[in-house]
């Protein structure tokens, strides 16, 4: 749901880089509590997960290194040292050690009932600020600049979203893990987009394809053995963005290029209507026969084409001669015409 | 004298170690059509972007009306240069315009008819209602540019900003927008301009100011549009020889 913001600010690797950068928070809650209580080691997270976006932020804006560098420097120095940190605490003498590594590629069967209402509640606040702010959000989502001179404070508005999508990265560790958290956030998203364009149904759609994936592949992995629900949940996100960019109406690949052949066909059948009827033209009686040899002079000209034109009764062809019909003559006259009423 | 529209003192603006405007001082009269004119990277943006509070001065102040523009911001709408957005943003053209109404309705507060009517009665000034709920991506330039003019006249101004509201459209749009602005004049709006065809400068607009990092000059086009400003301002031997 908040991917399609991360999305549409083409931020989409800032997701990637606030869930790694989540991982050295994990392990210095737990070297600080040491303790492994979900909710501290969230908190940690969630603290670092911001420090990362905002020193990601103050690059960009401080410096003149472009977003993706920014973004790249920061996810791998938090990464590392996260690395550094869990590969130390797994050398020290803490029965409780085991098991951090789980928010590496996430285990959604290590949830219990308290995760799944504490990520009931965060989705309602989200819903709820998403809903109170939506104005605002598109508003600076679209233009920025215009944004600021109507009087909104859009630092506000920015930190507002960009916090909600920390968050949201951050519950989605335990299940998905910090590896895999960003194409959890930006599947559903791109294959929203690729069927509406309204921003509107595109969160809502996003919302549904992410929820969905969560429960198919839950299923899924719950049904067998061995397979971790993470990777079957980023797998199942990941068939629907295959068919969406594949089977979407208005942008899929398939709809996108039948709509071009067709387009090409019927643009063809109406050149050789017009080439027909530039030498009909020249006769008193339209119906005058020609031969069909020398259609042949006309590039793309086949007997499929002219067999398409006789079904739809613009031609008659008797033995090698082919004339116009009243019909094939009037609609060739207004051939040009026609298109351009078409493409309005 | 007319009331001053726009009163801006000492305005400089850097955004490395370059100041990118020096020492603007620069007084726009109510109820002129005026255009900022000059070389590429002389400012003119800008200078608008500064006005409007976008970017930071180093130095200098801005009031609208006497007051400062926090304060006279209802009275001021802003049209982007059009490359600014991402036009494959899902929303539709009437979406866009609505945008216009959100200043006024403030935070979390949504749009409802009477908003909407304002919208499409925008949509209509500029010729753009049959495409009310086409999706922005599928406009040409021209109508894109449209929209943005839609958007920036449901606010209900009393000074326009514009940036390069010509660019790159056709010549059936330039003379639709010119014809808008002209109308706006005459309802006693002031509009500033940021203009790159000189050669349309003294049919288009009655003020003008000449900029290049410094003002150059500022006043009636009859009075300062020559070959004396225009060569100061672009450097090289200009001419456009006004017809008399």
């Amino acid at each position: 749901m908040l991917g399609s913001f991360a999305v549409l600010r083409k931020q989409s690797l800032l997701g990637d880089a606030i869930s790694h950068a989540a991982l050295p928070g994990i392990a210095i809650a737990f070297l600080i509590t040491g303790a492994k209580d979900s909710n501290i080691l969230l908190i940690g997270a969630l603290i670092s997960g911001l420090i990362g976006t905002f020193w990601i932020r103050g690059i960009i804006s401080k410096t003149h290194l472009k977003s993706d560098t920014a973004l790249g420097l920061i996810l791998s120095l938090f990464f590392g040292f996260g690395m550094l940190l869990l590969t130390f605490i797994q050398k020290q003498p803490n029965a409780n050690q085991a098991g951090l590594d789980k928010y590496l590629f996430g285990q959604a069967a290590t949830l219990v009932e308290s995760d799944v209402w504490l990520m009931a509640i965060v989705t309602g606040i989200c819903l709820i600020v998403l809903l109170l702010f939506w104005k605002e959000f598109k508003l600076l989502l679209f233009d920025a600049d215009y944004t600021k001179t109507l009087g909104f404070n859009t630092k506000f508005i920015d930190i507002l979203i960009t916090t909600f999508i920390v968050i949201a990265i951050v519950l989605g560790l335990q299940t998905v893990g910090v590896v895999l958290m960003s194409a959890m956030l930006l599947a559903p998203a791109a294959a929203a987009r690729q069927w509406t364009n309204s921003l509107g149904i595109m969160v809502v759609l996003a919302a549904i394809f992410g929820a969905f994936s969560g429960v198919v592949g839950t299923a899924i992995s719950a049904s067998q053995n061995n397979l971790s629900t993470g990777p079957v949940i980023v797998l199942v996100a990941a068939v629907f963005v295959l068919i969406s960019f594949l089977f979407s109406p208005s942008r899929g690949l398939l709809f996108r290029e039948i709509r071009f052949r067709k387009n090409r066909r019927d643009l063809k059948l109406q050149k050789t209507l017009s080439f027909m009827f530039n030498i009909a033209k020249t006769h008193e009686d339209i119906s005058h026969p020609h031969t069909i040899k020398i259609l042949n002079n006309f590039q793309g000209f086949t007997r499929k084409t002219l067999q398409k034109l006789v079904d739809q009764n613009y031609v008659t062809i008797s033995e090698n001669m082919w004339s116009l019909t009243p019909k094939g003559f009037d609609s060739a006259a207004n051939l040009y015409n026609q298109n351009q009423n078409q493409n309005e | 004298m007319d009331k001053i529209a726009v009163k801006i003192d000492d305005l400089t603006v850097a955004y490395n170690y370059k100041p990118v405007l020096w020492d603007i001082d620069l007084e726009i009269p109510e109820g002129v059509l005026m255009a900022i004119v000059g070389p590429n990277g002389a400012g003119k943006s800008t200078l608008i972007k500064s006005i409007l509070g976008i970017l930071k001065p180093i130095a200098g102040s801005v009031s609208i009306y006497g007051k400062s523009y926090e304060k006279q911001r209802s009275l001021v709408a802003y049209v982007p240069q059009k490359g600014s957005v991402d036009w494959d943003f899902p929303t539709t053209a009437l979406d866009v315009v609505m945008m216009g109404t959100y200043g006024s309705l403030g935070w979390i507060k949504r749009p409802k008819q009477k908003e909407k009517k304002a919208a499409l009665e925008a949509l209509e000034k500029v010729g753009m209602l049959s495409f009310k709920n086409r999706q922005i991506s599928q406009l040409s330039g021209g109508q894109q540019q449209r929209i943005f003019l839609a958007r920036a006249l449901v606010q209900n101004a009393s000074i326009y900003f514009m940036d390069e509201p010509f660019q790159g459209v056709d010549a059936t749009t330039e003379i639709a927008i010119i014809n808008i602005l002209k109308e706006l004049r005459k309802a006693g709006k002031t509009l500033i301009v940021v203009h790159h065809d000189l050669q349309t400068v003294p049919e288009y607009f009655d003020w003008v100011t000449f900029l290049n990092v410094k003002k150059i000059a500022t006043g009636p086009v009859k009075d300062i549009f020559n070959d004396d400003n225009l060569t100061k301002t672009y450097g090289i031997n200009y001419k456009v020889s006004i017809q008399e």
